[in-house]
């Protein structure tokens, strides 16, 4: 009986060594370990031997058994493994093949930047304050400090809207956003006449001049500025939180240096270049070898422009500054026409 | 304004300075260098990856190779004509060099020289620009036969040096220049190219950077020394003046020299001037340019020879006065212009003589034959200067700085100073005294000067002694008394005022001597005002993100258009208009977003899909004041649903669904519920039977629909239907939004679909409402998944599909559903003539 049991199991092990196939270790199980094959042939016999040879028998048929059933174990992960790697091998796609597009929707280039500074300037403290786009001369530049004739007129040559009778105070384009100062200070003093309360507002939006449309030059752009007033802001607390600022727009290690210069509504004004991000301050086309690029115009806001918004000038100082989204992004993209904007051409906005 | 360095070292000593540096420390201080151009100059070498700091231009002279060198004869060459051969010294050996200059030529074969000619010499192997090149080219000087003779080196011309453009003759150096000497040393420069800022006019002259320059580096400014001497009568025995508006014309200095010699300028006064861009003319005009550029007053030279004949041999006497209305003069340029009462003239008793502060008139200008010279230097209104500049279209140097104010004390230095230059150049005597007519004098700014207020501003401590040396430097009059600090304004300076506006004025100047980069960084300790946000701007933000997220791409458009170019969609009313358009297709503000929309759709109509919005501005006209500025939004869609694939063919194109679809997305993210879609009848050229109205909690707030196909065919668009829509964005904010949610059940909701067939004019939304409010509120869900016509439905009937969701707060078994089931069909046989689709 023991001499069966070897066969029958150098028999089976003999089959399933040349089985490659799952229907084939199928039919293997049924004549192998099935209920009616040779080796359960053994176990239902099993009643009909000595008492001295059940347990011998009975150990060996199990044994048989448990190797039977393990190496059919094996050899079905084998079969799977094998037609798993067939398959892998067989089923290999193109993966040059572009991938399905899927019309998406975008903001404007112009509105994600602006996004990104008032962002910046939100957590800084600065308000958002919108206001009108078109604006009287009194607004855009009489309380701001451009005297009538004024040399500094002409940095901001204007968009008349036509109208009579106003030859003293005619209409115009805003040339700038911060007529929007005059108003948030006005606003703000009617609030509470006797201590107005301080200012801290980031003023975005539509700005116009008179220019010709080119690569270079546009009628329209967008503007940020930021105006602080209060009791104690100076012109270091300037500097910081434009330091701050360039470091939050540019990177933490983004070097800035302030140039004097010339605004009507500040005093003492100034230009801030941050390091060229493109080069490094190396020198390259972007920064036109200068290593620095020229992002902010700021000041400590005019005692006249204080005073046109009801702020004593002699109790509260401030501090205005301003930037241009559409030239951040030029400078950043490398885009070397300004037209790309309003152009609204597809093939660009998709770019961003 | 373009300054030579040269000149500069003049007033300031600039030892141990490179030009680099100089310029670093001037653009810090608010007079920006554009640019750098080498004339001579050891230019900075740059290794990679060294930072360029300014642009640079020119070109160095090779010291050992360039150098001052003489001509002793000027010989025929044997086979050319045109050429010459020279005889020339070096400083070390003696060369024959070939030259075709003209403006020696005529020495051609008269012998050795009397006086020997100095010349800038360029050896074999130098690098100079190419003289007969168009524009800049280097060329290195190699060893050649010309006509047979050898040539290796060359006199230069000042284009080959990179003085200037010219290259009609060699450059005649001065009779003192040290043979032998290396030209870089004798005559070489570097030229800052200056922004001049509106407020920094005072600095547009030599004086004025290097006043800037000391007070930067704490140098000494080396005022220059006006001296010279008189004789003869005095100046004020012949001449006159009457000033007859003080307001225009401040004041009115006339100085006098007798006997000059007109010639050109010694060389090196020819060359600074042309460096600086002015033109050499000859002694006494360029002495008038030279002393404007050195001290800032223009300076305007009159033959005093031709005011004598005018005035009848007897005593001149120069009149100011605005012209009269129409009024001509012929200008130094030979126009004859035309005046307005808003020009000033300088006259004498019998006409006009110039233009004040702009040009001079022909008749008394300085010419070849002069032998007297008034000279006049005067202070103008800058206003009235810049509007007459404009008018006339005249942009000088003179216009240039009286527009932007020069101080009447500068009239008297400058007369003085060009009078000195003119005995210099052009010998002659100087009379003695002035005629000065000052009627009008500026008071001094007087500015009380605190540590507070210094601290108070700029945020640095300083003590009264610091900021007055730091005012010195500019040349303030600081006056210390009990620690109360008293400044006054300097004479050169127009732009100081008193009071606080004053105080400003002055600080800045404390701050810029001071230097920015000293001043600390430091944060805002003042408080926080009051947290009020933006909730137009915030809810304006978040409606483009729910656009943005239903698949819209923002475009932003000119504000700017034309009445035609709005006209294709819309019929307009009354526009606000442009005074000043920069062209007839941007003369008004746009009234209609959506044509603006229109526009750029159109100019992307190759596009395979188009889905746009944009959120902005209209402008209504007010009759004379400001217009109101509603916002708004629009959106146009046009082409196909969705995107395209190698695999994928070509998806539908968008129709009134799509866009309705994504409105209805759009304001159920603004929590709008109490929606109706109405017919329209919108002002927008849209088609009839494909728009609507969109009504929330009973108002009109916007349209859509398919673009009318007449309107249509105006534009380029392709076969696909364009579906248009826009919203009043004030109207919509404004609304109340309906806040809470359906709670998610946690029983399993039933689905069941039932079709009805009912007449064609019954809409889909009374169908739908029909169902919702007989399901009451265990009908969870309608939707309307297929409508479908044919035969044997019959004419004029159409079956509707809707799929219905159940949910209760509990399992429902198929017989609950079927009680409200048979509840709604009976609703809708009933009400609406339904028929069960079976």
């Amino acid at each position: 009986m023991l001499d069966k049991l070897n066969e029958i199991e150098k028999a089976a092990l003999e089959d399933l060594s040349s089985i490659t196939e799952q229907s084939a270790l199928d039919a293997w199980r049924v004549s192998n370990v099935g209920r009616s094959s040779p080796l359960m042939q053994v176990f239902a016999g099993f009643g009909k031997l000595s008492k001295e040879e059940k347990p011998i028998v009975g150990a060996a048929a199990n044994r048989v058994k448990v190797a039977l059933e393990s190496a059919l174990e094996e050899k079905t992960q084998a079969v799977k493994n094998a037609a798993l790697a067939k398959s892998l091998s067989e089923e290999k796609l193109d993966i040059t093949l572009p991938g399905r597009e899927v019309n998406i929707g975008r903001l404007h280039p112009a509105n994600q930047q602006l996004r990104r500074v008032l962002a910046i300037l939100a957590e800084m403290g600065f308000q958002v304050y919108t206001s009108r786009e078109v604006e009287t001369d009194e607004m855009n530049f009489q309380m701001l400090n451009f005297a009538p004739h004024h040399p500094a007129r002409e940095m901001q040559d204007s968009f008349y809207v036509e109208s009579e009778g106003r030859e003293d105070n005619p209409i115009l384009m805003r040339t700038h956003t911060s007529p929007g100062q005059i108003r948030a200070m006005r606003e703000a003093v009617a609030t509470n006449p006797q201590n107005p309360p301080p200012i801290r507002i980031a003023l975005p939006g539509m700005c116009y001049r008179y220019e010709q449309i080119t690569a270079r030059s546009e009628i329209q752009f967008n503007q940020v500025e930021g105006l602080a007033v209060g009791e104690g802001i100076t012109f270091a607390d300037l500097k910081g939180t434009l330091t701050d600022f360039a470091r939050r727009m540019f990177g933490k290690d983004a070097r800035v240096r302030f140039r004097a210069s010339y605004f009507p509504f500040t005093e003492p004004s100034a230009e801030v270049d941050v390091e060229c991000f493109v080069c490094g301050g190396k020198g390259c086309q972007v920064c036109k070898n200068s290593g620095w690029l020229e992002i902010l115009g700021c000041g400590m806001v005019h005692p006249n422009v204080l005073q046109n918004g009801g702020y004593d000038p002699k109790r509260y100082t401030g501090f205005a500054f301003g930037m241009g989204p559409e030239r951040q992004l030029m400078l950043r993209n490398k885009i070397n026409d300004i037209r790309y904007f309003w152009g609204n051409d597809l093939r660009f906005l998709e770019q961003f | 304004m373009k300054l030579p360095i040269s000149w500069l070292k003049d007033f300031i000593d600039l030892d141990g300075i490179t030009v680099e540096d100089i310029a670093r420390k001037l653009t810090l201080a608010g007079l920006e260098v554009d640019e750098i151009l080498y004339a001579g100059l050891a230019m900075p070498t740059y290794g990679a990856g060294e930072k360029h700091e300014f642009k640079t231009n020119g070109i160095a002279w090779d010291k050992e190779k360039i150098v001052v060198a003489e001509i002793r004869e000027v010989k025929e060459h044997p086979n050319a004509d045109k050429l010459t051969l020279l005889d020339l010294y070096d400083g070390q050996q003696e060369q024959v060099v070939l030259t075709g200059a003209p403006n020696i030529f005529h020495l051609k074969g008269t012998g050795k020289l009397p006086k020997p000619i100095k010349v800038a010499y360029a050896k074999e192997g130098a690098t100079i620009y190419d003289g007969h090149a168009d524009g800049l080219v280097l060329t290195t000087l190699k060893r050649a036969k010309i006509r047979g003779v050898d040539s290796y080196s060359m006199v230069c011309s000042e284009k080959e040096l990179g003085i200037t453009e010219e290259h009609e003759g060699i450059i005649l150096l001065d009779d003192d220049a040290p043979v032998g000497m290396s030209l870089a040393d004798h005559i070489g420069d570097a030229v800052l190219d200056i922004s001049i800022l509106p407020n920094m006019a005072r600095n547009a002259n030599v004086i004025g950077i290097a006043r800037e320059l000391a007070a930067l580096t704490g140098r000494e400014l080396k005022k220059p020394k006006i001296e010279f001497t008189t004789s003869g009568a005095s100046v004020e025995d012949s001449v006159s003046i009457e000033i007859t508006n003080s307001e225009l014309n401040p004041r009115f200095v006339a100085g006098l020299i007798r006997g000059v010699e007109i010639k050109p300028s010694p060389y090196q006064i020819q060359r600074r001037l042309k460096l600086a861009g002015i033109r050499a003319i000859n002694n006494i005009v360029d002495a008038t340019n030279y002393a404007m550029i050195e001290l800032g007053e223009p300076l305007h030279a009159f033959d005093y020879d031709v005011l004598k004949e005018r005035a009848g041999e007897k005593k001149i006497k120069l009149i100011t006065r605005p012209a009269q209305e129409g009024e001509e003069l012929v200008t130094l340029d030979g126009e004859k212009r035309k005046l307005t009462s808003m020009n000033v003239l300088v006259c004498d008793e019998k006409s006009s003589l110039s233009l004040a502060g702009v040009m001079g008139g022909t008749e008394s200008e300085v010419t070849q034959n002069t032998r007297n010279v008034l000279l006049e230097g005067a202070a103008w209104n800058f206003i009235n200067i810049r509007r007459t500049a404009k008018q006339h279209n005249l942009p000088s140097e003179a216009s240039f700085r009286f527009s932007r104010g020069v101080h009447p004390a500068l009239a008297e230095t400058g007369v003085k100073r060009g009078l000195q230059y003119m005995a210099a150049w052009a010998h002659g005597s100087i009379a003695p005294g002035l005629v000065d007519a000052y009627p009008l004098k500026p008071k001094d700014s007087v500015v009380e000067v605190t540590s507070k207020e210094v601290k108070r501003l700029l945020g640095i401590e300083l003590t009264v002694e610091q900021i007055a040396e730091l005012l010195s430097r500019l040349e303030f009059k600081c006056e210390i008394t009990n620690h109360q600090l008293q400044v006054t304004a300097p004479a050169h300076r127009m732009d100081i005022d008193e009071g606080v506006v004053g105080l400003a004025d002055v600080l800045e100047e404390v701050a810029r001597s001071y230097g920015f980069d000293k001043i600390p960084t430091t944060t805002i300790s003042d408080a926080l005002p009051p947290q009020a946000g933006n909730p137009v701007h915030e809810w304006e933000e978040h409606l483009r993100d729910l656009l943005v997220a239903i698949g819209m791409q923002e475009v932003v458009t000119y504000r700017m258009t034309s009445p035609e170019r709005e006209g294709r969609v819309i019929t307009h009313g009354e526009y606000v208009r442009i005074a000043n358009p920069i062209a007839p297709e941007r003369s008004v503000l746009r009234q209609s977003l959506l044509a603006a929309v229109l526009e750029v759709a159109e100019k992307n109509v190759r596009a395979e899909s188009i889905a746009m919005f944009e959120v902005g501005s209209i402008f209504e006209p007010v009759k004379n004041d400001l217009p109101n500025e509603p916002r708004k939004l629009a959106i146009v869609m046009t082409g196909a649903r969705s995107a395209s694939a190698w695999d994928v063919k070509a998806a539908p194109a968008f129709d009134f669904y799509d866009m309705k679809g994504r409105i209805e997305l759009l304001l159920a993210g603004l929590r709008y519920t109490d929606i109706v879609y109405a017919q329209s009848e919108s002002t927008y050229s849209l088609h009839p039977g494909k728009s609507a109205e969109v009504k929330i909690n009973g108002q009109a707030v916007g349209v859509f629909g398919e673009l009318h196909p007449l309107a249509k065919e105006k534009y380029e668009f392709g076969d696909a239907p364009v579906i248009v829509a826009e919203f009043d964005l004030e109207k919509l904010r404004t609304l109340n939004p309906s806040y809470g949610i359906i709670p998610v059940s946690e029983f399993p909701p039933m689905y069941e679909d039932i079709a009805i067939i009912l007449d064609e004019s019954v809409t889909a939304s009374a169908v739908e409402a029909l169902i919702r409010q007989t399901g009451g509120k265990t009908v969870t869900d309608v939707r309307l998944f297929d409508v479908y016509r044919d035969e044997k439905i019959g004419a004029g009937k159409k079956s509707l599909a809707y799929n219905l969701t159940y949910q209760a707060e509990k399992t429902l078994t198929d017989a609950d559903a079927a009680v409200i089931r048979n509840k709604i069909v009976k609703r809708l046989e009933n009400t609406i003539g339904a028929k069960l689709r079976r």
